[in-house]
């Protein structure tokens, strides 16, 4: 950021470089100046420094985008809001200048420049708005004040409840916390109750202000060691409605939520769901949410701590406890509730004390930092959110991974230095779907896919990973990209952006891919291998179970032969010249495999003639390798004989197949349930994985 | 050739740019300065090409830095010329084209006897 001590920031937006440089001789000795030679530029710098920027001078007259064009980016953006602009043009036609002021321009001035005049009206213009932006910073420090010292009040006038009481100072820490994750699980996990963040915090809040009752029950009452008497307990019970009575009774604030919320828990965090609680007896839902909720983590939190009359109690023992019904009967949904948070419930109120080591030292760096009285609480938040970035920026640049943030207002996104490198962006761009060039990164219907992965994204839920092919300019490779959205606090949430990061995966991808094809394939012919055919074959009928389709098996007359007379390697030739033509044959989305030793199979959907396209085929595989005659034996069966059932079709073929061989070989022959029912099986074993043959026929 | 001499030749009041600069190395930089600005050959090509719209930057582009130094007389014509151009071309763009870039020339002539005999 910078510094406080440094000149006015001024961006002067002008086309020519002369009448920029006059400007710039006039003002540079008082001011930081940028300049912008065009409207786009312009907006451009106004996206990086609309923070620091003290004044715009603005040309009217200029390409790409004019000086309205820039008028109407700072209306839409708002900076026009904060942001003076001091129109400087030749321009002297009155509807023009008319035009400016409507947008949002506070001044003008006109050439020829005179160095007193653009002096005087800059100067003015910023100690005008210094002012006002001083008079913005000091009401949002005393709004911040106030919640910090209304905050500060309530903890002070809990504790000295809780003092009074001879409780630890946890109790209204703890159930401030529980009261907060039992409204946020309702939210969440119930259609019953829906509470926004505001909500949420108001009761969390207010909860603090249980037993503010108690400050007029009698100490020794209060402190009894022992069992309290009948008459005692009578006593004892007016702490809620005495609670209830002092907020009442204040003399103002009475309309004030927190105070309306705070009488609820007060006089209500002892009744009871089915009605035999005090102070009025209220049944079921009579009772406000917000009392009943208070009035579990009160009784929660009483049970694991330990107390003048009794010791603390384990944690499973008192949501037991609770659960029986052994302290009171509660909504079923808050026991809901109960059971479901168990397991968090002791983490949170651990990983509290931590938060509360942290909050220390937030406190102490604050007080710090108010020491210097000329910083106000918006310049310290810059500050912070300036060391964040310059953090970020560092850890960014050490890294070879695409860093990006995305905001849907402004609609802008922003890259990482490396990043926008890598991809040959720039590292703002500004409507960044309307460029073709970030578009075509990812292509349009990948694009959209994204979007549609980002928006299943929740505000509970905003973490995300989505695994694509990014178009670099030195060529394509996979990446997945994590990333995390951002929603807006109201509720319904609504989606506001997006920060993540693009990991390169081409390398771990390109691997599994090819484990997956070593998997899924025959090494030696590179089709299909049985299991991955049959996987294939059983997702196709599947999918469209009304088709018909037929399964042919295959094998070679006298492999074994061969095999014996030429040798091995031979024979692995012949095997890969057969499969060639079968990939030759088979149209696309027939599925071919090897099924065994010499066996192959092939599955095809058809239409109507199906005889003529198995001839096809058969006559197709026929012919002669090295002087090695290639003579087929096939056996066809079809779904219309054996159903959408893989494993029958399978034995069928396989039946057919084995009658060729037993009726000479050299044939094809269809399934026929009446001659082949009882036919053996032709099929040699084989072992899929390595594709190793046991050549025993 | 002083300053002075310079804004006679080009018919322009030096007193009156300086009464308002108020600073003759001011003058003396920016108006050396004009040499090197590229507005008008925008303005040529554009005519060149019928480019109305751009041809309109160029020689409003010309009148305002003409309006800061004070050259009066390409002052005149380079905002004839603007005017002229404001909503496209119009009969009398080209006589007010040629009228600018004569009192140019006599501008630019000027300007480079000034540089030349001040090195």
């Amino acid at each position: 950021m910078r510094s406080a001590a440094k000149n006015p920031l001024i961006l002067i937006a002008d086309d020519s470089a002369m009448n920029r440089a006059v400007l710039v001789e006039m003002l540079e000795s008082e001011y930081e100046l940028i300049e912008a030679k065009n409207g786009e530029e312009a907006v451009e710098q106004l996206h990086r420094h609309s923070m620091e920027l003290s004044l715009v001078l603005l040309d009217i007259v200029m390409p790409v985008l004019d000086g309205f064009g820039v008028l109407a980016e700072m209306n839409r953006h708002r900076w026009i809001e904060q942001l003076p602009v001091i129109m400087i043009t030749s321009e002297t036609t009155p509807d023009r200048i008319e035009q400016a002021y409507e947008m949002g321009a506070t001044d003008f001035i006109g050439r020829p420049f005179d160095p007193l005049i653009v002096h005087k009206r800059v100067i003015n213009t910023i100690l005008l708005h210094a002012k006002q932006k001083k008079l913005i910073d000091l009401v949002a420090d005393q709004i911040y004040e106030k919640e910090q010292s209304s905050s500060l009040m309530i903890d002070i006038l809990s504790h000295i409840v809780e003092f009074r009481n001879g409780e630890s100072g946890l109790h209204v820490r703890h159930v401030n916390l529980l009261t907060a994750m039992f409204l946020r699980h309702l939210s969440q996990h119930t259609d019953h109750y829906r509470f926004s963040r505001s909500e949420i915090s108001l009761i969390s809040t207010a909860s603090a202000l249980h037993d503010i009752g108690k400050i007029a029950i009698d100490d020794k009452i209060l402190n009894k060691p022992g069992r309290l008497t009948t008459e005692e307990f009578e006593i004892m019970k007016t702490h809620s409605e005495m609670g209830a009575r002092m907020l009442k009774e204040l003399p103002i604030h009475q309309e004030e939520p927190l105070v309306r919320v705070a009488y609820e828990i007060c006089r209500w965090h002892h009744e009871r769901y089915d009605g035999r609680g005090y102070p009025d007896g209220l049944v079921g839902d009579q009772i406000p949410i917000s009392a009943q909720i208070v009035a579990l983590a009160d009784v929660y939190d009483a049970l694991t701590s330990e107390r003048v009359y009794k010791p603390a109690f384990t944690h499973d023992k008192a949501v037991e406890m609770i659960l029986g019904g052994e302290c009171g009967t509660f909504n079923p949904l808050l026991m809901d509730c109960l059971r479901e948070l168990s397991g968090s419930i002791q983490d949170e109120l651990r990983g509290d004390n931590l938060v509360r080591a942290n909050e220390r030292e937030m406190r102490n760096i604050a007080e710090e930092l108010l020491r210097h009285k000329e910083l106000t609480s918006a310049e310290r938040t810059l500050h912070l959110l300036e060391h964040e970035r310059m953090k970020y920026a560092f850890f960014a640049s050490l890294t070879n991974e695409i860093q990006f943030e995305y905001t849907t207002t402004p609609d802008v996104l922003s890259l990482s230095t490396w990043g926008a490198e890598r991809l040959g962006l720039e590292e703002v761009e500004l409507e960044p779907f309307q460029n073709e060039k970030v578009i075509a990164i990812l292509g349009a219907d990948v694009w959209r896919e994204l979007f549609q992965t980002l928006q299943a994204a929740t505000a509970e839920e905003p973490d995300f990973t989505y695994d694509c092919l990014v178009h670099y300019p030195d060529g394509d490779r996979w990446a997945r990209i994590v990333a995390r959205t951002s929603w807006s606090p109201e509720d319904p949430p609504v989606f506001t952006g997006v920060i993540g990061k693009a990991v390169d995966i081409h390398d771990s991808r390109l691997k599994l891919r090819k484990l997956e094809q070593m998997a899924s394939h025959d090494p030696l012919t590179g089709l299909l291998n049985h299991a991955a055919a049959r996987e294939q074959i059983k997702a196709r009928m599947e999918v469209a179970p009304e088709g018909n389709y037929a399964l042919a098996m295959l094998d070679l007359d006298h492999f074994k032969s061969a095999n014996d007379t030429y040798g091995h390697s031979f024979g692995d030739k012949v095997l890969c010249f057969l499969a060639e033509k079968i990939r030759r044959t088979i149209r696309t989305g027939d599925i071919a495999a090897r099924v065994g030793g010499d066996e192959f199979l092939i599955f095809l959907e058809y239409q109507q003639e199906l005889a003529s396209m198995i001839q096809r085929i058969y006559s197709s595989l026929g012919g002669e390798f090295e002087g090695f005659r290639l003579s087929v034996s096939m056996g066809v069966s079809t779904s219309e004989e054996a159903g959408q059932d893989y494993n029958a079709l399978f034995q069928m073929a396989d039946s057919a197949l084995y009658t060729v061989k037993r009726g000479g070989r050299g044939q094809c022959r269809f399934y026929d349930p009446l001659s082949m029912k009882d036919a053996l099986s032709a099929i040699t074993p084989i072992d899929a994985d390595t594709g190793a043959s046991k050549e025993e026929k | 050739m002083t300053l002075q001499e310079c804004y006679k030749a080009m018919g322009s009041n030096y007193d009156e740019v300086l009464g308002r600069l108020r600073s003759e190395r001011m003058i003396h930089k920016f108006a050396l300065k004009f040499l090197e600005d590229t507005s008008y050959e925008l303005l040529i090509t554009s005519m060149e090409n019928k480019d109305y719209a751009e041809a309109f930057r160029g020689a409003h582009t010309i009148k305002g830095i003409c309006s800061n130094l004070g050259f009066t007389r390409l002052l005149a014509s380079s905002t004839a010329l603007t005017e002229s151009l404001r909503n496209g071309w119009t009969p009398e763009v080209d006589t007010l084209l040629e009228e600018t870039k004569r009192d140019y020339q006599t501008v630019t002539e000027a300007l480079m006897a000034f540089r030349d005999s001040n090195p």
